[in-house]
């Protein structure tokens, strides 16, 4: 469990975060995004009990992150942007002196440890070199670091930036399982495809506040407006469109020579008038289907609003 | 005035038996890393084993060159310092680790992982210090041993027992002094590159360090390596505790940039001296500013207690010293209480002169003293506070030496100004006193260049408001009255 209320860090005379909001229940994955800068990394690093919150508190696990720093950090899993592995040593030995300092014992690192490489497709390569690893194995250790000692509380920042497909696909279905095995987590991402998918909840930052949260469905509806939709019809619609006074009905937002593409707030009532009024008239309908608007549509709401601010 | 809550400085550092197991684990790692790290590796095994050879050929070459000239002695005296150099260079190379031990995983992007586990502090920072200082550590005195063998096998020569003492004790110390202070240095950059150049305040001292140490090893004066090794050896703890104590985590995560803030230093000492902070923003009456300065001096009874207790150290000194060292019996004779008020000039305590000349002669020194503290942690300054009642004990025992009356001696001499000056000394050199020990007990709710800035603006509104107006009182006394009195005591 994560808690955050009016959580704040300035450092001098600038505001990294301020009056940051966060409740992440056991069993959810909170995807945290924003641009570069927007402050992501302070507030992870503030629950990890690296920084100092200026203003407001936290609580991991039940534990405060000020005065409770030691027991917050035992809890927490972390995985840094960067895996910032130490090269000369062997994978094995990476993971044995990380689950020490967790008060692991060395059996039960070695087989955790080992079943964890096994996991993410690198059974043979645990007595090798982390230097002699590939950019995406080496965040896959990382990964293995951070899910070691089983936290309860995870915190991800972009694990699988640097992975191919498959890779990718491994890690994030360990985290959907570590997610159901009711761990709270949060992870920071610039990949909206993959916070689609792995999010229960999202969380957009920006200037070091966050401006938009919910389920993705409520943040579409909350940043895109009504949802979409584009009925296509078997006959050029040579400019009826005006004559059937749809715009009475729906509010259009482009006719093509065939298609039309409206919104509406109430699409269980309207679209059977709208379908009705064409039939009317006899146009035939091909299709008519809402149109998906991604994450990345809201994102880049949120980011527009931003350069219109600047 | 807000108050500055410092960290106990002599309170024993609570370390556990579970801190210590925690500092091993991650001193393994180091060291293990090192041990593969062929660019550590190949210069310590060179300077460890080539290098105590060469010096032993040189040792052997220099004794028989010195012995054709019948002066066999300079190179007996010559190869305790070569041993000392031969335990040097590997120890040099703990500087090179250490300096990097901290930046350089935050540049590597390997810190933020280790801070995000349950290490505390201590542990993390005990940890890197011992591993930056184990295989240079061993390595010297490897090295020292390959040369005494050497030695042994090719001249017959072997060490006393207290040389050898004195040596390893002395490699060690200076070890200890370069790891913490590079560990200190290393925690405070953001950059190895300014890691690197800061470097140079400890490459300094120690080559001048070594130079003294090699005066001292040549004339055989083993008492004075004693004392030295006294010295570095409370220097090494004080910089340990300094580098425990400024430790944060904080601070390396939260910094990218090493920046001069003169701005930021400028406003701030000006908003603490001016009184503007303890005023809402708003300049505070004469009247006001006073007893905010006034307010300031419950806070200076720690340092306070320390000075006092320096200063009745020094007089003692002085005293001891007069016993040791007496002036000839015809000097001593002119210290008759009938002579004395003739002899001023000798006493060299009256400071005879206009006000003003004696005014600026003692702000001359307080400023001295603050000023040499600032980099010693309050040490040359406490030294520099010490200096005059050596002179004042010395003069008293000699007054004693001479058959008179020495507490007489000092109600004449010194009692009618030191009535003023010596609070207002007090006062200047505890308030410089609890500047300088910031670096050393930073307080737990302020970062370092806060409590340093807020702490000498405090120093300055203490010397302005309160110690420059009773010096200048005290030069008037001195110059005017205290002469009197001495011709009323001792005059005829």
């Amino acid at each position: 469990m994560i808690i955050a209320e009016n959580l704040g860090k300035k450092f001098d005379n600038f505001t990294a975060v301020h009056d940051l909001d966060l409740h992440v229940p056991p069993g959810e994955l909170l995807a945290l995004l924003g641009p570069n800068g927007a402050g992501k990394t302070t507030t992870v690093r503030m629950l990890s009990s690296i920084l100092r919150p200026t203003t407001g508190r936290a609580t991991v696990n039940g534990y405060d992150v000020v005065r409770q720093a030691a027991q917050v950090r035992r809890s927490i899993g972390m995985l840094t942007e960067q895996p910032g592995l130490y090269l000369r040593m062997t994978g094995i030995e990476y993971l044995l002196f990380y689950g020490r300092l967790y008060g692991m014992s060395d059996d039960a690192i070695r087989e955790r440890g080992l079943a964890l490489f096994s996991r993410f497709d690198m059974a043979d390569a645990h007595e090798r070199r982390l230097g002699q690893y590939s950019k995406g194995m080496r965040q896959k250790v990382g990964l293995i670091r951070a899910m070691l000692h089983k936290p309860s509380v995870l915190l991800l920042d972009e694990p699988t930036s640097a992975m191919d497909p498959h890779s990718a696909k491994l890690v994030r279905d360990t985290i959907k399982e570590m997610r159901d095995d009711q761990r709270a987590i949060i992870l920071c991402t610039h990949n909206l495809a993959e916070a689609e998918s792995l999010a229960d909840r999202i969380a957009i930052i920006k200037k070091g506040a966050i401006v938009a949260k919910g389920t993705t469905t409520e943040l579409k509806q909350q940043l895109l407006g009504h949802p979409q939709m584009e009925v296509r019809v078997d006959q050029h619609l040579n400019g009826q469109v005006h004559d059937l006074e749809l715009d009475k009905l729906v509010t259009i937002e482009a006719i093509s020579e065939n298609s039309i593409r409206y919104r509406t707030p109430t699409p269980e009532q309207t679209n059977p008038l709208l379908v009705r009024r064409l039939g009317e008239r006899g146009l035939g309908i091909i299709s008519l289907h809402e149109v998906s608007q991604s994450l990345e549509d809201v994102y880049l709401r949120v980011v527009a609003e931003e350069s219109v601010d600047n | 005035m807000a108050q500055i809550t410092f960290k106990p400085l002599l309170k024993p550092i609570p370390l556990k038996r579970d801190d210590w197991r925690m500092a091993a684990v991650v001193a393994r790692r180091e060291i293990k890393d090192s041990f593969r790290d062929w660019r550590i590796m190949t210069p310590i095994i060179l300077l460890t084993v080539f290098f105590p050879a060469l010096m032993n050929f040189a040792a052997g070459r220099m004794m028989a060159f010195v012995s054709n000239y019948g002066a066999q002695i300079i190179a007996t005296q010559l190869i305790p310092f070569l041993l000392l150099v031969v335990g040097f260079f590997p120890m040099s190379f703990s500087l090179i680790i250490a300096l990097e031990t901290f930046v350089g995983e935050k540049e590597r992007k390997s810190l933020e992982p280790l801070l995000a586990t349950p290490l505390t502090d201590y542990q993390l920072y005990l940890g890197k210090m011992i591993a930056v200082l184990v295989p240079p550590l061993l390595a010297a005195y490897l090295g020292m041993a390959v040369y005494l063998v050497g030695l042994y096998v090719n001249l017959g020569w072997t060490p006393s027992f207290q040389l050898l003492g004195q040596t390893t004790l002395l490699t060690t110390v200076q070890g200890v002094i370069m790891v913490a202070a590079a560990v200190v240095i290393s925690s405070q950059t953001t950059s190895v590159r300014a890691a690197n150049l800061l470097a140079s305040f400890i490459i300094v001292p120690m080559a001048l360090l070594i130079q003294g140490e090699a005066a001292a090893l040549f004339w055989g004066n083993h008492v004075g390596l004693w004392w030295l090794i006294l010295a570095l050896s409370i220097t090494a703890v004080v910089l340990i505790r300094m580098g425990l104590h400024l430790f944060k985590r904080e601070e390396l995560m939260g910094r990218d940039l090493d920046e001069v803030r003169l701005g930021w230093i400028l406003s701030e000492f000006w908003a603490v001296m001016s009184g503007r902070r303890e005023n809402n923003g708003r300049y505070p009456n004469p009247f006001r500013w006073y007893r905010q300065t006034l307010s300031l001096i419950p806070q200076l009874s720690r340092p306070a207690a320390t000075l006092t207790l320096a200063l009745l150290g020094a007089l003692g000194m002085g005293v001891a010293l007069a016993f040791v060292y007496r002036l000839p019996p015809d000097m001593l004779a002119s210290f008759t209480s009938e002579r004395i008020a003739a002899n001023l000039d000798q006493l060299q305590i009256v400071a005879r002169g206009l006000p003003l000349a004696i005014f600026m002669q003692n702000v001359r020194v307080l400023v001295l003293m603050a000023l040499l503290g600032t980099f010693t942690f309050g040490i040359l300054g406490i030294l520099v506070f010490m200096l005059p009642w050596v002179i004042v004990g010395f003069a008293a025992g000699q007054i004693f030496l001479a058959g008179e009356n020495p507490f007489l001696f000092l109600v004449a001499t010194i009692l009618p100004h030191a009535i003023f000056e010596l609070p207002a000394i007090l006062l200047a050199a505890s308030a410089a006193l609890r500047w300088h020990l910031t670096v050393i007990a930073p307080p737990p709710d302020r970062t370092l260049s806060e409590a340093f800035v807020a702490t000498s603006a405090e120093f300055a509104r203490v010397f302005i408001g309160l110690t420059l107006p009773l010096l200048l009182v005290a030069a008037f006394v001195e110059a005017y009255i205290t002469p009197q009195v001495l011709l009323a005591v001792y005059g005829n």
